[in-house]
């Protein structure tokens, strides 16, 4: 029966799809979540700023997703923007410099 | 006869009931920052539970509040720069003012007639009445304004981020009268001031070491503390900003967080000499003492955020060490210490502990649930 075979494969291709997009939702619903609360201690909770500069898109559009990479993995020294790079990967980086160019959906 | 007389103390004894069932006191109360949903949950010490919720609050991201001396009234300082007063009684807020662009805390003056508010955006202090928040004082800083505290005699006093200055207002007089103390370090960050009202120290998170002032004296001058404690040693990021509190005195010592390394600090009082230092299992946000001193609780920043260590203040040793949860952001003390309620963002509760058993009391549903300030603050200097 390679027809059911098949079927169970698909099936099963599909299931795992449906796994990994789940995991792709949380990732990114973890991200948000660490931007607005733990960037937020220093941002504000809207990222309107506060201790931090403001991170709303006006405020940074002047910096490309490169750049705001490199601020989150390497802190400005000098000031208090520590550097993620021990506790973040440079993909996250990525993703939450893209997160606050395009700002919260 | 006998059967009326009986009858109007029955129904007397009703109305005196029926009286009792609507005076609510507010002494064994408490509000907890529902951060993301601009709300404060009224909670009962007593009871183990939430009674109410009050709504509208603006952005409460950082927001904590002070009492009014009758325990009725709170005064919340949001983000947003919103000053609202909350009538516990009545459960609801009562007047709001959006006073700034982006403040950071507030305090009540001693006689509970002015509430201050410390502005990052524009930078300074606003003073208002307490009883109609009409502002009747700006000072503007031109700098981000950090560790508004109160102080004894109708003072605020608080410091400058940006420019290292710490400035004492006075209004015993009816108007305004400043101080300005230069030289207290590069980019202080928060500060606590004693119970007694003595002694103001702000941690420094542009250098190494805590700058204090002696209030009682003439003239304060900025008396540098651990100047050198971190040297020589690799800052560690960090990722939450420590905070300074009245509570943190234990005995006869100051407990404080070290900026940059997994430490707590132990400062005598008196000479302002580092008495001891203990390592800890992150960068420390909170180290509070229980209210009777005999141990310290510490808990810590992001990504460490979901532990608690216990520090024993006779031997300044950790004794204990739990995981209450994800994120970790705050502790209260029950007034006399025998229960510690801490607020747990990203389990969504607030949690409560047996301070001397550590065994788990209850929990208490909150969103995202941030700083638990019981009534009782509404006697102690500095809170």
């Amino acid at each position: 029966m390679p027809g059911l075979r098949a079927m169970r494969s698909l099936l099963l291709f599909l299931l795992l799809c449906g796994v990994s997009f789940a995991e792709e939702a949380k990732q990114d619903h973890d991200l948000a979540n660490l931007v607005h609360q733990d960037c937020g201690s220093c941002h504000g909770l809207t990222l309107k700023g506060g201790l931090g500069p403001d991170l709303r898109p006006d405020s940074i559009s002047h910096y490309d997703a490169d750049t705001l990479s490199e601020v989150i993995l390497d802190g400005i020294p000098g000031t208090a923007m520590p550097p993620w790079r021990p506790i973040m990967s440079e993909a996250e980086a990525r993703w939450i410099a893209h997160y606050l160019l395009e700002g919260p959906k | 006869m006998k059967r009326i007389f009986s009858l109007v103390t029955t129904l007397f004894l009703l109305g005196g009931a029926a009286q009792a069932d609507q005076i609510s006191s507010t002494g064994d109360l408490g509000l907890v920052v529902e951060r993301a949903k601009g709300a404060l949950l009224l909670v009962d010490q007593s009871e183990h539970a939430a009674v109410d919720r009050i709504e509208g609050l603006g952005d409460l991201s950082h927001a904590s509040l002070v009492y009014s001396p009758d325990q009725r009234f709170a005064y919340v300082f949001g983000r947003d720069g919103g000053l609202s007063k909350v009538d516990i009684i009545e459960r609801k807020v009562v007047k709001r003012v959006l006073q700034g662009g982006n403040s950071i805390g507030g305090a009540i003056s001693d006689d509970g007639k002015l509430v201050a508010v410390s502005n990052y955006e524009p930078g300074g202090v606003r003073v208002f009445d307490a009883d109609t928040l009409e502002m009747v004082a700006d000072i503007p800083t031109a700098s981000k304004t950090i560790g508004l505290v109160d102080a004894p005699g109708r003072k605020f006093v608080f410091s400058l981020w940006d420019d290292g200055e710490t400035w004492i207002a006075d209004f015993s007089s009816g108007k305004v009268d400043i101080t300005k103390v230069k030289g207290m370090g590069e980019n202080p960050y928060d500060a606590l001031i004693t119970e007694d009202g003595r002694t103001y120290i702000t941690g420094l998170f542009g250098e190494d070491g805590l700058t204090a002032l002696d209030l009682w004296a003439e003239k304060p001058e900025a008396i540098r503390v651990l100047p050198n404690y971190g040297r020589g040693l690799k800052d560690l990021p960090v990722y939450k900003m420590p905070h300074l509190e009245g509570w943190a005195k234990a005995g006869q010592e100051f407990v404080l967080p070290a900026v940059g390394h997994h430490q707590v600090l132990w400062i005598d009082s008196v000479t302002l000499k580092e008495t001891g230092r203990t390592d800890t299992y992150g960068q420390p946000v909170f180290a509070m003492a229980r209210p009777d001193g005999r141990y310290v609780w510490v808990n810590f920043a992001h990504p460490l955020n979901d532990t608690i260590q216990v520090i024993d203040t006779l031997t300044k040793q950790v004794v204990h060490e739990f995981k209450p949860g994800p994120a970790v952001l705050h502790m209260e003390f029950t007034p006399r210490g025998h229960e510690v309620w801490i607020s747990v963002r990203d389990a969504g509760a607030v949690m409560i502990y047996d301070t001397r058993t550590f065994e788990k009391l209850g929990e208490i549903q909150a969103d995202k649930p941030s700083g638990i300030f019981f009534t009782a603050r509404a006697h102690k200097t500095g809170l």
